[in-house]
């Protein structure tokens, strides 16, 4: 009788084993492979010209492959997304958890869902037709294609990923905190803000962490509205050029084994790195959280 | 499924009696031919397939774009028969082609003219290439330096994987001479697509592009360009008498002297029915004497 049993239960049992390692593998191997690419680079343009260099001209004779502005670029988006859209994720969560009631909950709930499957495609398209001009006109800007048209798109598309988490650390917290709370005489507000939100604060802070992944390495809507213009931005209001838009709108023209190709790994690795440590601090925070 | 089957070998062999029917010839030219690059071309290079495969119905081609870049690469890699480009081959492209044992040879199929756009609202109608390169590289940032309004001026370029931008990178930004090393300004916006520049200036009455002829529409003002004094507009009449200073050729490249099917592809191309195609979508053909030389081959 145990026979069958036992050995089905070896295969699948194997099977989930492999599996689990086949990610391990592959994440492994993309570094390795992007590595590999990235050093044909520093073989034959200094490593430090790379890191600190503020021009990126990459079909100029020489070309100058200086990643700051781009690495820049991803930074002024990417802040500014989350400067937008942490209060508003955070502020729906705690609406969601602990104000609406339980209709309204469950609408609220399947809206930021679908909020996920607008294609970014379409955002980047709302935004060349109707967020650029309406900024460029809000602010009398030069022009709208900017970083802030880019942040903001983006804040809405980290949205549903923060609001989801956060809303999970809240509904996590014990029920027991706020019943003492309450028994102590605190308002429904000051509960929320002084006792449910601080007990929650890692599964948040992993819930903000996980957003700013998704916004780093979101191409489509921000080649589309920030101008891709390689400067060192000095403001948020400037056209500016993310990592991930230069690899996507350069890569179709390289011939393969030229420096600019390997430049444009060299690239991809600075960006995977940056995810990395992102996604590192959201899982070192979601492990806290469920401590 | 009998009737099915029956019937799909009815089918088949009627037209494989109907295909034996028209070839008169038992030697008529068979095969398949690739075609990949330039997206500019990519639309005249499809429609020239199709009324080739019309005439030679036992060859097969398919057409790809992606971009000049992607088009002279997969030359080199040998994954396609003719390569498309807006651009001609670098010389780091065809010494590493050469490194491949792959020795391209370059045809002028059409010619393009770059149409420099600018917002309907703006009064400037006409301008200088020498005030296009003022104004793309930065040395010149206000419309009032060109009779316009009190404007921050917006350049507006494709991005470098396009053959557009390094054409007129190449013959504005540095006024065509080889040494220079003249850039974009760095304020320059790099849009994704001609279509998005459209939008661009449409919307802002500061901005300044320019894309192909093909893109010229009712909702952008198109100026008046001149090398000198003579001031022109994009057309194809100007184009061909090259009074238009910013035109370019569209090359196709083959490995080699292009031999068989291939061959008669390019011919083809070259002939008055392929060169009807680059007319039909807005490109201006290669003129009368290329015509009369096809023909007599």
């Amino acid at each position: 009788m145990g026979g069958p049993r036992k050995i089905s239960e070896y295969v699948i049992e194997s099977w989930i084993k492999l599996s689990g390692l086949l990610v391990v593998i592959f994440v492994f191997l993309i570094f390795l492979f992007l590595l590999r690419d990235s050093l044909s680079l520093f073989g034959v343009y200094p490593l430090g010209q790379f890191l600190f260099g503020r021009n990126w001209l990459p079909i100029s004779e020489p070309p100058k492959f200086g990643v700051v502005p781009l690495v820049l670029g991803s930074i002024y988006v990417t802040a500014g997304a989350i400067i937008i859209c942490v209060p508003v994720g955070v502020g729906t969560a705690m609406f969601i958890d602990e104000v609406a009631p339980k209709s309204l909950k469950h609408i609220l709930k399947s809206l930021v869902e679908i909020l996920t499957s607008i294609p970014s495609v379409v955002l980047g398209f709302i935004g060349i037709v109707w967020l650029s001009p309406f900024l460029k006109n809000t602010f009398g800007l030069p022009t709208g294609m900017c970083g802030l048209t880019g942040s903001l798109l983006l804040a809405f598309m980290a949205l549903p990923t923060i609001i989801s988490i956060s809303e999970d650390a809240l509904v996590s917290v014990p029920r027991a905190y706020k019943e003492a709370a309450f028994g102590l005489g605190a308002t429904r507000w000051q509960t929320l803000w002084r006792v449910v939100l601080p007990s929650a604060a890692s599964g948040i802070i992993a819930g903000v962490m996980l957003g700013i992944g998704r916004v780093i390495g979101e191409t489509m809507v921000v080649m589309m509205v920030t101008g891709n213009s390689p400067v060192i931005p000095k403001s948020i209001l400037q056209p500016l050029r993310t990592l991930t838009a230069t690899i996507a709108g350069e890569m179709g023209e390289t011939v393969v084994g030229s420096d600019h190709y390997f430049a444009l790994f060299a690239v991809g690795l600075v960006l995977f790195i940056i995810t990395f440590i992102i996604n590192f601090l959201a899982d070192a925070f979601l492990r806290r959280a469920r401590k | 499924m009998g009737v099915r089957l029956k019937a799909t070998l009815i089918l088949t062999a009627s037209v494989l009696i109907a295909g034996c029917g028209e070839t008169v010839d038992p030697n008529e030219p068979a095969g398949s031919i690739q075609v990949k690059g330039s997206d500019t071309v990519v639309n005249a290079a499809q429609k020239i397939a199709e009324e080739f495969m019309k005439d030679y119905p036992h060859i097969f081609v398919a057409v790809t774009g992606g971009g000049s870049g992607i088009g002279i690469a997969s030359l080199i890699n040998k994954t396609c028969d003719v390569a498309t480009s807006s651009r001609e081959m670098k010389a780091k492209e065809k010494e590493l082609a050469e490194k491949r044992g792959v020795f391209p040879k370059e045809f002028t199929v059409a010619y393009d003219g770059i149409a420099v756009t600018v917002n309907k609202n703006n009064p400037v109608d006409k301008l200088t290439i020498e005030d296009l390169h003022k104004i793309f590289t930065g040395k010149a940032t206000n419309w009032k330096e060109f009779g316009g309004k009190d404007l921050h001026i917006v350049t507006l370029s494709r991005e470098v994987s396009s053959g557009t931008h390094i054409y007129f990178k190449e013959e504005v930004v540095q006024l065509g001479k080889k040494d220079s090393h003249e850039e974009f300004s760095a304020q320059t916006l790099l849009l994704t697509s001609s279509q998005a520049i459209v939008e661009e200036v449409a919307a802002n009455e500061a901005a300044i592009g320019y894309f192909g002829m093909g893109y010229v529409s009712e909702r952008t003002k198109t100026l008046l360009v001149a090398k000198g004094s003579e001031f022109y507009p994009p057309d194809v009449n100007n184009v061909l008498k090259k009074t238009y200073p910013l035109s370019r050729p569209l090359y196709f490249y083959t490995n080699g002297e292009p031999g068989g099917v291939t061959k008669l592809f390019i011919d083809f191309t070259l002939s008055p029915k392929g060169q009807q195609q680059f007319i039909e979508t807005g490109f201006v053909p290669v003129g009368a004497i290329r015509y009369g030389r096809t023909q007599k081959d």
